[in-house]
């Protein structure tokens, strides 16, 4: 029934990339006691004050220069973002919001929320998967038609 | 300055695996939210390959009582499942479905230098202010 696209399915390269996100989850976790929740460390950046700001400018700035670092001994990773500039704004803006309502994305509940078991993370996991799964479809086969 | 580095390294690493898994390029991402096209299902290993690490890391934390740099650990105790969360996550899947944007690769794309992920990034922060905005007011004061 459902129609898997083999040509675009990466397993090695989606398991070991997985495995380098749960190895630098487990990096903040294990040295600096801290969850390596994206929207949080982002976020908190607007309001966070002291002691606690450094080490949340590293980490952005870790993923600021992952991709300057990456092309120094890979090519160019495929970066391909076909959402205009409306959808782009409208996307962030709901990201942005919805991120910090829900208290975490994709790395701080997904990754390490179910890492740890948590019910919450849990439920605002499958919350965030459904919502993606269901604006796809409206509109890639709803509205787009293809 | 131990602490910041430990937080580069961790950032570093975080954003290699985005680019090594496929996370980082939103077409790959709508690729896999696309259940009724065709589908990529790629994603759901990398959330299970960062799983599978993250769940031996947890339990390693759990059997300690101070980090590797003698820090405590600040792990979220909240549990409630109320509006917020889900309202919010709602929203966060709605954005992450109209762009293929997630936080995390939104920075590792902004790093590559894309124009449009500048843009994301912008609209996002935007709306994380809206966000302490609203909290304000609703505060009492």
């Amino acid at each position: 029934m459902m129609d898997i696209a083999w040509a675009q399915f990466t397993p090695w390269t989606a398991l070991a990339g997985g495995a380098l996100i749960g190895a630098a989850a487990a990096i903040l976790l294990l040295f600096n006691g801290r969850i390596a929740g994206i929207s949080g460390i982002l976020g908190s950046l607007l309001t966070t004050r002291g002691s606690d700001l450094p080490w949340r400018i590293a980490f952005i700035s870790g993923l600021l220069l992952a991709p300057l670092l990456w092309l120094l001994a890979a090519e160019r990773p495929a970066i391909e973002i076909n959402a205009g500039y409306p959808a782009l704004i409208s996307a962030g803006l709901l990201v942005g919001i919805g991120t910090r309502y829900g208290s975490g994305c994709t790395s701080g509940h997904g990754v390490c929320g179910l890492s740890r078991f948590s019910m919450r993370s849990l439920v605002a996991t499958l919350s965030f998967m459904g919502a993606g799964f269901v604006t796809v479809y409206i509109i890639r086969h709803l509205i787009g038609g293809a | 300055m131990a602490y910041s580095i430990a937080s580069l390294i961790a950032g570093l690493v975080f954003g290699f695996g985005l680019i090594l898994s496929g996370m980082a390029n939103p077409e790959k991402v709508l690729g896999f939210l696309d259940l009724a096209g065709q589908w990529d299902p790629s994603l759901a290993l990398v959330m299970a390959g960062a799983i599978v690490i993250g769940v031996f890391a947890f339990q390693w934390a759990g059997k300690r009582p101070m980090t590797f740099f003698g820090r405590e650990f600040s792990i979220p105790n909240k549990t409630s499942i109320d509006k917020r969360l889900v309202v919010g996550s709602l929203m966060f899947g709605a954005g992450w479905g109209i762009a293929g944007f997630c936080p995390g690769p939104a920075m590792v794309a902004l790093g590559a230098g894309e124009q449009k992920a500048f843009v994301f990034v912008l609209a996002m922060v935007a709306g994380m202010m809206i966000f302490e905005v609203a909290e304000k007011l609703r505060a009492p004061a």
